[in-house]
């Protein structure tokens, strides 16, 4: 992190899906800002700007965090994974196709959220029922009330990767 | 028609899925423009008064700040002349953000900072000092509920209360069994999870494109360019993804009037959002005080129906839903007598919010039928096939289908209703009270009120187009619309694309009301028949008959005879209000098992079954998805979700989602959705009667009579929070 010559502008570099970004920006700008307004990564939405939604839900050094209560500054050199590193249309990551395939959307702007704080869940290890999956995703509303399509997306996906390292 | 549906009434995925999952779906603050400003309101912070001052001065200095909007510097528009009506809105006068000194409710937009950064604006914001001159406000329906009124003009598009039947009151006075109870319903707010938003963008071109979170972009748009006088400009609405509204987006919001005043006087394309806090002060759906009368005679049959409603509205306009105008057509009875009354409040206006009106009303009426059948010793689904009816009695019109007997047994089948015990509190489970409740829910179906056009194209890669210009709120519109029009031209459905949300697009007046599979569907399927006809008249095609009953007939091949790169065809449906024949609605009923907690009052809806007729099911996955939802959304109603203000202060005292709880994933348990077979060849040219509201309906009287079978204890007023309970757990 450097000074730049406007006082109020900081320099930061930040990898997002794979990419490092060195931005100047204002020390009171988000990281979900940074991602929206300045790098045009409009995937991580914006519902509350208070961490109470989790719309805005990134991968942060791989732990899920509300991108909306990161300071870009504070997170010098770090890696962020937005919705739009998971996958593309093309090629998909299993959960992207398993909210599609358990109709885990309506509106869709809370998804890119649930499907960033889902994988992040996963990585947690933690949650292995139903109700600790319920449970563990209920940081990120949905107003549409997409719940139950999106627990049984997670379910597939969990129960897809324990059984191929069953096998292996 | 049915031997070619290869597509319709299929879980088929939802289209837009794979744009919505990869973050590649843009919603309205998501579109960048060179020059970009943002724009970040200023609330009053009294309810009623007159601005003093407003003090600029150190938000003007502000590093980054343009300029800030006043109702004293703000530029002219026909928005401010006292002749300009807001055509989407109720009878009164539309509220016109900055007009005057005025102040008409907490949270009014006083100013507008634009500054180059969203991050300017918005501390830019904290720094205007307001100066008001007070006055005293009235918030609290209780009180105000002593002057309400029967609106004197109605609203357009919102059926009349039904007039009386019979005489109610003597009925009700010589009935052998009463129920009259007073029933309450908060205000709630939609809070979808996008958050309001417009970006203009000004072209140098004579060209504005607005990218508006909306329900309708035609409208926004005929009302940007009537309030603006921005007739020499091509003004384009484009909506294609909005992030959810239930209601919220049916009228132009203030995020859309403000961004298009900063960019006209500025020149400049400007983007203003709402932050959360601000999404409580942009319409609400109306609290209500409702006294119902039930009079029956021993075996429960319905002699007296009486329903009288106080609903809030604002001071400047009569809001108005239909709140009674389902009372009278559930059940049977000679003698009904309807009454739906407004109260003035130093609010923002009330605006329709999913299954508008009806899920307040029918609360109350379901909530005293539960009632009622504890008076007469009745189980609560037998005293409502005792008074089924299948015709409209306060028309005296056939219904065009009614197949809510099959959602009463298939639901109570499918829950295990025969289980129950019926005296409260004797299901138990540990420390857990076990409840279970039912209600039925209704919802007009209906084409929308005003035409509505679509346009489907063929090119000659066999590839077809439909366009119309409503939007898809998340309702599946666009996966609906793709499946009627593959089966209507015999395409595989990868061969369907469908463009919505853009005011450019065939005129369709607005997703909402439940209309738009109807209308939107009906309009398409019309268009396509159309372009059909007129392949095989371009092709000299005399074989008709055998053509379109054939499904294996490529109609791009009449279009290569016919020498055409692509055709096209427009149809519009049009819904006569008059001479109708039948009158049409949707049914549900909702099973509901809760246990709460007897030591804590805590309240968990751990099962509902929700048995739904609604004529034709397009798909049955989407549509499994809106009732799904609508349930959901109707837990909150129930048992959470409280938009009250402090009187004190006049002000709604949430301002966020830490003290307005929406339903999480963990308030959500087993939800099981049932279609009910019902065939209607009336209700719209493709049999579908509408989804969006009927879901919502019944659960919360469902869950609220739940909770008295759990506790023995009536809650009378939503949501049922454990404060509300509490008296009926004793220790």
């Amino acid at each position: 992190m450097i000074l730049t010559q406007d006082s109020t502008q900081i320099e930061v570099t930040i990898h997002v899906n794979g990419t490092p970004h060195a931005v100047k920006t204002d020390p009171c700008v988000t990281l979900l800002d940074l991602l929206r307004d300045h790098l045009q990564l409009t995937g991580s939405k914006k519902g509350c700007d208070h961490g109470q939604c989790g719309a805005c839900t990134v991968l942060l050094d791989g732990k899920r965090v509300n991108s909306c209560l990161v300071l870009a500054i504070s997170r010098e050199g770090s890696s962020v994974t937005t919705i739009e590193g998971l996958g593309s249309i093309a090629n998909l990551h299993p959960l992207q196709s398993a909210f599609i395939r358990h109709d885990a959307l309506q509106c869709g702007y809370c998804t890119p959220g649930q499907i960033c704080s889902a994988i992040g869940l996963m990585l947690e290890g933690h949650a292995k029922s139903h109700d600790e999956i319920r449970e563990g995703m209920s940081g990120n509303l949905c107003r549409c009330g997409a719940y139950i399509g999106i627990v049984e997306a997670i379910e597939d996906v969990m129960e897809s990767e324990s059984s191929r390292e069953e096998n292996r | 028609m049915a031997d070619a549906a290869l597509n319709t009434g299929r879980p088929l995925l939802r289209v837009d899925g794979p744009l919505k999952v990869t973050g590649g779906a843009k919603y309205a603050a998501e579109y960048d423009a060179p020059d970009l400003v943002h724009g970040v309101i200023v609330p009053s912070s009294i309810a009623r008064g007159r601005i003093v001052s407003v003090d600029t001065r150190a938000a003007q200095a502000f590093p980054g700040v343009l300029k800030i909007f006043t109702h004293e510097n703000r530029p002219w528009g026909a928005h401010f002349s006292v002749f300009f009506k807001d055509p989407m809105g109720p009878p009164g006068k539309p509220f016109r953000p900055l007009l005057d000194g005025q102040v008409h409710f907490s949270g009014q937009p006083v100013a507008l900072i634009v500054a180059e950064s969203f991050e300017a604006a918005r501390d830019a914001a904290a720094l205007v000092r307001v100066s008001y001159h007070t006055e005293a406000h009235k918030t609290d329906l209780e009180k105000e509920a002593v002057h309400a009124y029967t609106p004197p003009r109605t609203r357009l598009g919102v059926p009349p209360t039904p007039k009386p039947t019979g005489d109610a009151d003597r009925a009700f006075a010589s009935s052998p069994v009463k129920v009259e109870a007073t029933y309450r319903a908060s205000p709630e707010n939609h809070h979808p999870m996008e958050l309001f938003a417009s970006t203009v963008v000004w072209g140098a071109d004579k060209t504005i494109t607005v990218y508006d979170k909306t329900q309708s972009p035609k409208s926004v748009q005929i009302y940007l360019k009537a309030a603006f006088l921005l007739f020499g400009r091509r003004v384009r609405v484009v909506s294609p993804y909005v992030g959810g509204a239930f209601g919220l987006g049916l009228r132009p919001q203030q995020s859309v009037f403000l961004a298009m005043l900063a960019a006209k006087a500025l020149k400049r394309s400007v983007r203003v959002v709402i932050p959360r806090d601000q999404m409580y002060t942009l319409g609400y759906r109306a609290n209500a005080i409702q006294t119902v009368s039930l009079g029956a005679d021993e075996d429960g049959h319905l002699h007296a129906l009486k329903q009288e409603a106080i609903a809030a509205t604002s001071q400047y306009e009569d809001a108005q839903d239909p709140m009674l105008f389902f009372s009278g057509l559930l059940y049977g009875c000679e003698n009904v007598k309807l009454a739906y009354k407004l109260a003035k409040l130093d609010t923002i206006s009330p605006c329709d919010m999913r299954a508008p009106g009806a899920a307040t009303g029918m609360f109350a009426l379901e909530s005293a039928m539960d009632e009622l059948a504890y008076a007469t010793g009745r189980d609560p689904l037998d005293l409502r096939l005792e008074n089924y009816i299948d015709y409209d009695q306060m028309e005296h019109r056939k219904m065009s289908s009614k197949a809510l007997r099959d959602c009463y047994t298939q639901g109570a089948d499918k829950f295990g209703w025969s289980a129950r015990t019926a005296a409260p509190r004797s299901m138990r489970d540990g420390r857990d009270l076990i409840g279970w409740g039912m209600a039925t829910g209704i919802w007009d179906a209906a084409l929308s009120p005003l035409p509505a056009r679509a346009t489907v194209t063929l090119t000659a890669d066999n590839r077809l187009e439909v366009t119309t210009s409503v939007t898809d709120i998340g309702t599946g519109t666009y996966t609906i619309l793709s499946q009627l029009a593959a089966d209507a031209m015999q395409l595989p459905m990868d061969r369907v694309t469908t463009r919505l949300g853009d005011s450019s697009l065939p005129y369709n007046p607005t997703q909402g009301g439940s209309w738009t599979a109807s209308t939107a569907g009906s309009a398409v399927q019309a268009a396509c028949e159309k372009l059909k006809d007129k392949l095989l008249k371009h092709s000299h095609r005399t074989d008709q008959a055998s053509l379109t009953s054939d499904p294996s007939v490529e109609f791009v091949t009449l279009l290569n005879v016919a020498g055409k790169a692509r055709m096209e065809a427009t149809a519009t449906i049009t819904n006569l209000p008059f001479g109708k024949k039948f009158t049409s609605a949707t049914h549900s009923a909702v099973f509901v098992e809760v246990r709460i907690d007897e030591e804590l009052g805590a309240i968990r809806v751990t099962r509902v079954v929700s048995a739904i007729a609604a004529g034709r099911i397009l798909n049955p996955l989407t549509a499994q998805s809106q009732i799904r939802g609508a349930a959901i959304m109707a837990i909150g109603k129930a048992l959470h979700e409280d938009a009250a203000s402090d009187h004190n202060l006049g002000r709604c005292m949430a301002h966020s989602f830490a003290d307005y709880h929406i339903p999480s994933n963990a308030d959500v348990f087993d939800l099981e959705v049932i279609f009910v077979k019902e065939l209607d060849t009336e209700v719209s040219p493709i049999g579908t009667k509408g989804l969006g509201e009927i879901g919502s309906v019944a659960v919360a009287p469902a869950i609220a009579n739940a909770v008295f079978h759990a506790t023995g204890y009536r809650v009378r007023e939503l949501p049922i929070t454990i404060d509300r309970l509490l008296p009926g757990l004793p220790l």
